[in-house]
């Protein structure tokens, strides 16, 4: 139906806008050609009067991993939450896959089929199983019948260590496990972006690893993830490109080797300083 | 190394019927004293009510008999009942709602099955079910039993079809109202807020009145509306506002993160309703939910305004006739027991389900 007569049209332009743009200063090198899976440009947003998200441009290769950090209120949330319209914005483009993200209902659930989301409070759906949960998606937004959903669901949860648990509900589950589940009900959609916001935040300690160690594999094998958190290990292990936003601005965007041994600006060294000598 | 000590029972004294006596009524003294007192006032208060209905009380279906006992002439509720039943439905065609009744009994305890729920052919039985009980009562038609029109139907029977018509006709219409009301749809929106307001800020009454009097002023005089049938739209439309107010309420109690999360699958809006949001809400809304039913129950009963011969107006028809006048007591007992029956049965339901549906706290 739609997707088939706009995607590829629409990836065309969208490829070659990104090439004659190559300049704009936050977001260096990575466009120019398909392998942009997210382009953000110009992005502003309000709320009320309060201006949270500042000229964002960026882009997101795909394969690429992107930690997003930053003080709290910095908008790094508001960002990711605005690529698959949690949150509306009020200026410029925002393109996932070739998909611009416009008003249009079709267009916003176009591109929420293809980003998962994983919330800092799971918010999985605590009247479902957990097998439900996963099946959920499949079945519900891809029209999968329940069968070949449920073999798919399966699979991913003992992909992230909840086999076992299918049949039981999240509140008899852990918090790192629900946060697991709710990185199984994402992939179930087989989604070609991940975004994960602060997902290891409303987590005890113990149980931070075990939901990094599934974000790790799935980096390992080559998903596209932007990622908001705190945990800079993670991020200096796992991302190609670090960004620092700070008052709705992208202060710094580096390779991640470059931002952990030499920030530019002074504000993204203050807070490193701060989180990692704590 | 430590031994396992074996499990052993509590004290006799703080488990069971006596453990309970003593725990709550005896202990410490002071219980004791209160629990006297209260008892000494509740025999005070009851023992002339039971000398009225059960000691000084007969059975006897002769007014004459019955006229020399102080206490209640239940003969007159054995001779009244099929009447305090089914109003003046024919007597020879009687079988009729009670056949109806004991199909949707049948169906109910089918539906208890654990092993049939959810079978297709149940679902198709529940729905087919309204169609034959309605046939069945009024006959004519293709059904080849002899018609009754609904102005012979009254009673138990009426007050039953009415509440039970607008409960199961006023859910789907409040479940949408409440959509409708927090939507940020341009024009349902506005209109589910005046529909609410407005119907909530007039008395049911009224609307009786408006349905059976107003109404037909506005509609071609050749198309007879059936009394009983604008009745049962009066009521559902009251209702359909009350529920919607507290459906409302359900889907207002839910975390914002469950609506972002069905978004974030890319779930349509009402794949996203049916699918996460309304199974939660109307599982928080059950207790207020059943609460507006026992409401709805109770207050067909205005309905007598408007010429239905409810269960109420039963008990002033057959109080009126020569052969029993007066016996109110007996049938305002006699259908006060019937409303409280059903009532808690409804609360009964309520609590069932509330245990057996998982809700977000297990």
């Amino acid at each position: 139906m739609h997707a088939s007569e706009n995607a590829p049209s629409a990836a065309a332009t969208t490829g070659s806008t990104a090439s004659s743009d190559t300049s704009v200063p936050s977001a260096p090198s990575a466009a120019g050609d398909r392998d942009v899976i997210i382009d953000i440009r110009g992005l502003n947003k309000w709320y009320g009067q309060f201006h949270v998200l500042k000229d964002i441009t960026l882009q997101v290769r795909r394969r690429e991993k992107v930690v997003v950090c930053g003080p709290s209120g910095s908008g790094k949330s508001t960002l990711i939450r605005t690529i698959n319209r949690l949150e509306e914005h009020q200026e410029g483009t925002i393109t996932v896959d070739g998909t611009q993200l416009t008003d249009d209902i079709r267009h916003i659930e176009r591109i929420r089929r293809e980003v998962g989301m994983v919330f800092q409070q799971f918010n999985l759906f605590p009247h479902m199983t957990i097998l439900e949960n996963v099946v959920a998606g499949p079945v519900h937004v891809r029209g999968m019948p329940r069968g070949q959903a449920e073999e798919l669901a399966r699979a991913y949860l003992s992909r992230v260590g909840i086999g076992e648990q299918a049949a039981k509900f999240p509140g008899q589950l852990s918090g790192g496990q629900q946060q697991r589940v709710a990185i199984a009900r994402a992939l179930a959609m087989q989604p070609k972006v991940m975004l994960f916001d602060e997902p290891t935040s409303a987590l005890d300690p113990e149980m931070i690893k075990e939901v990094l160690d599934v974000m790790r594999e799935l980096a390992e094998q080559g998903m596209t993830m932007i990622c908001v958190t705190h945990e800079m290990g993670f991020a200096r292990e796992v991302a190609d490109t670090m960004i620092f936003m700070d008052k709705g601005q992208i202060v710094e965007y580096a390779p991640a080797q470059e931002f952990f041994t030499a920030p530019r600006e002074e504000r993204c060294r203050a807070f490193l300083d701060q989180i990692l000598n704590h | 190394m430590a031994v396992d000590i074996p499990d052993r029972l509590p004290p006799a004294t703080s488990v069971g019927v006596l453990g309970w006596v003593r725990r709550n009524l005896l202990c410490p003294w002071y219980n004791a004293l209160l629990s006297a007192a209260t008892a000494f006032l509740i025999a005070k208060a009851a023992a002339p009510f039971w000398n009225w209905a059960v000691t000084n009380a007969t059975i006897t279906l002769d007014p004459a008999v019955a006229k020399r006992h102080t206490g209640a002439a239940w003969g007159f509720i054995r001779e009244m009942w099929p009447v305090f039943m089914t109003g003046i439905y024919p007597a020879e065609e009687r079988w009729r709602p009670l056949l109806a009744l004991c199909a949707v009994l049948a169906v109910a305890g089918l539906t208890c099955v654990r092993r049939l729920r959810g079978a297709g052919w149940l679902r198709a039985l529940w729905l087919t079910t309204p169609v034959l009980v309605f046939a069945c009562i009024r006959g004519g038609g293709i059904t080849g039993l002899p018609e009754v029109g609904t102005h012979y139907w009254g009673g138990l029977m009426l007050t039953l079809l009415l509440s039970v018509v607008a409960m199961v006709a006023a859910f789907p219409v409040s479940v949408l109202l409440a959509l409708g009301r927090t939507s940020d749809m341009p024009v349902a929106r506005p209109f589910c807020v005046a529909y609410i307001e407005l119907v909530r800020g007039v008395p049911l009454i009224t609307i009786l009145f408006m349905a059976s009097v107003v109404l037909p002023l506005f509609l071609p005089s050749d198309l007879d509306l059936d009394k009983v049938l604008r009745a049962m739209a009066g009521i559902t439309m009251f209702f359909s506002a009350y529920l919607a107010e507290n459906i409302r309420g359900g889907l207002q109690g839910l975390s914002r993160g469950q609506y972002e999360a069905a978004d974030a699958l890319g779930m349509g809006y009402w794949t996203k309703m049916r699918v996460v949001i309304l199974p939660q809400a109307l599982r928080i809304v059950i207790p207020p939910m059943v609460n507006n039913f026992i409401g709805i129950l109770k207050d067909t009963s205005l309905v007598g305004i408007v010429g239905l011969v409810d269960l109420l107006q039963v008990a002033f028809a057959t109080t009126s006739n020569p052969k029993w006048f007066g016996r109110l007591a007996e049938a305002y007992t006699f259908i006060a027991f019937w409303y409280w029956v059903l009532c808690y049965g409804l609360s009964g339901c309520s609590r069932y389900l509330e245990r057996r549906i998982p809700s977000a706290g297990k």
